[in-house]
């Protein structure tokens, strides 16, 4: 101890303290201000390139189920309109059909009206044509039969005849 | 350290091949010359210690046989009474008395002290030199070690920064500097002060970090510095986190030091001179604990190398020799896992102190 504070030198103390914190002052201007920002710029820079990498990983991933999800809409859609195409088309047909049979229906309606009126007036033509062909008829006979007076008196025997019976 | 083994290396050289020369000089006072090689055991424990104190001139090889110093003197700069600036070769490694206006001053293991003309240096009975001592803020090895190392982590580290603006991946020397930076900041900032706080305090710890391990390779280095071995260097650092942990402590910090909750008042005026005592032991750890890993894996290099040379008498120089490669080798492979260990211990132990003066307390 007592050889250690014989060999201690305060100049040598004190210019080391002056070289030391000269020292200190001008390595951290020059050297570790700059290199510990560099170190820690490309660490961020690291660090952030594979959190970019991540994140491109998990868009991709994205894109991918959202590439999924519009398929699937699309096929939906797809189905949904061939659906509602079909129903178009079988209700089309359904109204067409019941369309054409009322039109049919109608048609066939006023025809047999119509029929039935040109029977009516033919039957009724012909209930006239034979009215008036049976009164022709029966003068013609009536004048034959009672052309003669015996036959004249025949007649009306007969019918008296027939009153008497009554 | 390796200075030392260099010298020595060549000194083992030169004693292979003048024996005689050995011999001669081994007969003579150790003490009286400066250029005689270093073959005792106390002048290999003196200049093991001699190594392990700052000096004011850097010595890269001493020739044994001339004693020549081949190295370069580095500026002394004396607060005594007015600022007193010369170059250290006016001491001639200590040779000689420099003299500056009025004043003389001599240098007595490692310390310059204020003597007279003919410097003459009086001790007391621990053997400590009693002169005065003038504030010494001279450009020491220790200095010129630390400003190294500050001007590497500056240019080798707004390398890096500057990097960053071509492109977000470093390239070259970055890339292996990128990894320490992100090491402290996630291994030890983060974990011991927590994710909201720890930004503040990164200058701190990294420039501490890399400032002490820089040091601590810096001494395993053939250049012989022994900075973070050095008291007055680890005392600064712990100091440094010392007070940023006062000056960075919240509210609870200072409840649980002077009036711990929870428990019942007898017991926080027992505790309170103990937390007080613990705030000041955790700094003094930290200085104490790099002091001494520092300089104890210095001397047992250093020994270990010296080993050649005590134990040539009783081996032969070949088996010493090998000997003592084999064990230095050894010991350094592992003072380079210390030198990274005690930086991040002493870096891991601040942000502890500093994320134990922030944390919040939520459970009372």
């Amino acid at each position: 101890m007592d050889q250690l504070l014989n060999d201690f030198s305060p100049g040598l103390f004190f210019m080391q303290a002056i070289i030391l914190f000269i020292l200190i002052v001008l390595m951290r201007k020059f050297a570790w201000k700059p290199i510990l920002e560099s170190l820690d710029s490309r660490e961020e820079g690291i660090k952030s390139a594979l959190d970019a990498a991540e994140e491109a990983k998990k868009e991709l991933q994205n894109l991918q189920s959202d590439n999924e999800r519009i398929l699937n809409e699309a096929r939906a859609q797809r189905d949904a309109i061939l659906k509602d195409a079909r129903e178009l088309k079988e209700n089309m047909i359904a109204e067409a059909t019941t369309e054409a049979k009322t039109a049919s229906d109608k048609i066939v309606a006023q025809a047999k009206s119509t029929i039935e009126g040109e029977k009516k007036a033919a039957l009724a033509e012909l209930k006239n044509s034979v009215a008036d062909l049976s009164v022709e008829i029966a003068e013609k006979v009536v004048r034959q039969e009672l052309s003669s007076n015996k036959k004249q008196l025949e007649l009306v025997e007969s019918m008296l005849a027939d009153v008497a019976v009554n | 350290m390796k200075v030392f083994q260099t010298t020595l290396r060549i000194a083992v050289a030169m004693l292979l091949l003048t024996t005689a020369t050995l011999r001669a000089n081994s007969g003579e006072t150790p003490h009286e010359a400066q250029g005689n090689l270093i073959d005792t055991k106390e002048e290999i424990n003196d200049y093991i210690k001699h190594h392990l104190q700052d000096a004011h001139d850097f010595v890269f090889y001493t020739s044994g046989t001339t004693g020549t110093h081949y190295g370069f003197p580095l500026p002394v700069i004396l607060w005594d009474g007015g600022l007193k600036v010369f170059m250290s070769s006016k001491f001639h490694h200590g040779a000689s008395v420099a003299a500056v206006g009025d004043n003389y001053y001599a240098v007595d293991h490692g310390k310059i002290y204020k003597t007279d003309a003919e410097g003459t240096i009086t001790y007391d009975e621990h053997h400590h030199a009693t002169n005065a001592k003038p504030l010494d803020f001279s450009i020491t090895k220790n200095v010129v070690g630390m400003l190294l190392a500050g001007l590497l982590m500056l240019l080798g580290f707004s390398a890096l920064a500057r990097g960053y603006k071509k492109g977000p991946i470093p390239t070259g020397l970055a890339r292996v500097l990128e990894p320490l930076v992100i090491y402290v900041r996630d291994d030890i900032a983060r974990p011991n002060i927590g994710e909201k706080k720890y930004r503040k305090f990164m200058g701190f710890l990294l420039t501490v970090f890399f400032f002490i391990w820089i040091l601590n390779l810096l001494g395993l280095t053939p250049l012989g510095f022994n900075v973070t071995g050095n008291i007055a260097v680890t005392v600064c650092l712990a100091l440094f986190t010392f007070f940023i942990v006062q000056f960075s402590a919240n509210k609870d910090y200072w409840k649980h030091i002077f009036w711990m909750p929870g428990v019942p008042v007898p017991m926080k005026i027992i505790l309170m001179p103990i937390e007080i005592l613990g705030m000041l032991t955790k700094p003094f750890s930290l200085l104490i604990r790099l002091f001494a890993n520092i300089t104890a894996g210095h001397f047992v290099v250093m020994s270990l190398i010296a080993l050649m040379i005590i134990l040539k008498t009783a081996f032969g120089p070949i088996a010493s020799t090998g000997m003592s490669l084999v064990l230095a080798l050894f010991i350094s492979v592992i003072e380079i896992l210390v030198a990274f260990l005690q930086a991040f211990i002493f870096t891991m132990l601040s942000s502890l102190f500093i994320g134990m003066a922030v944390q919040e307390h939520d459970h009372h």
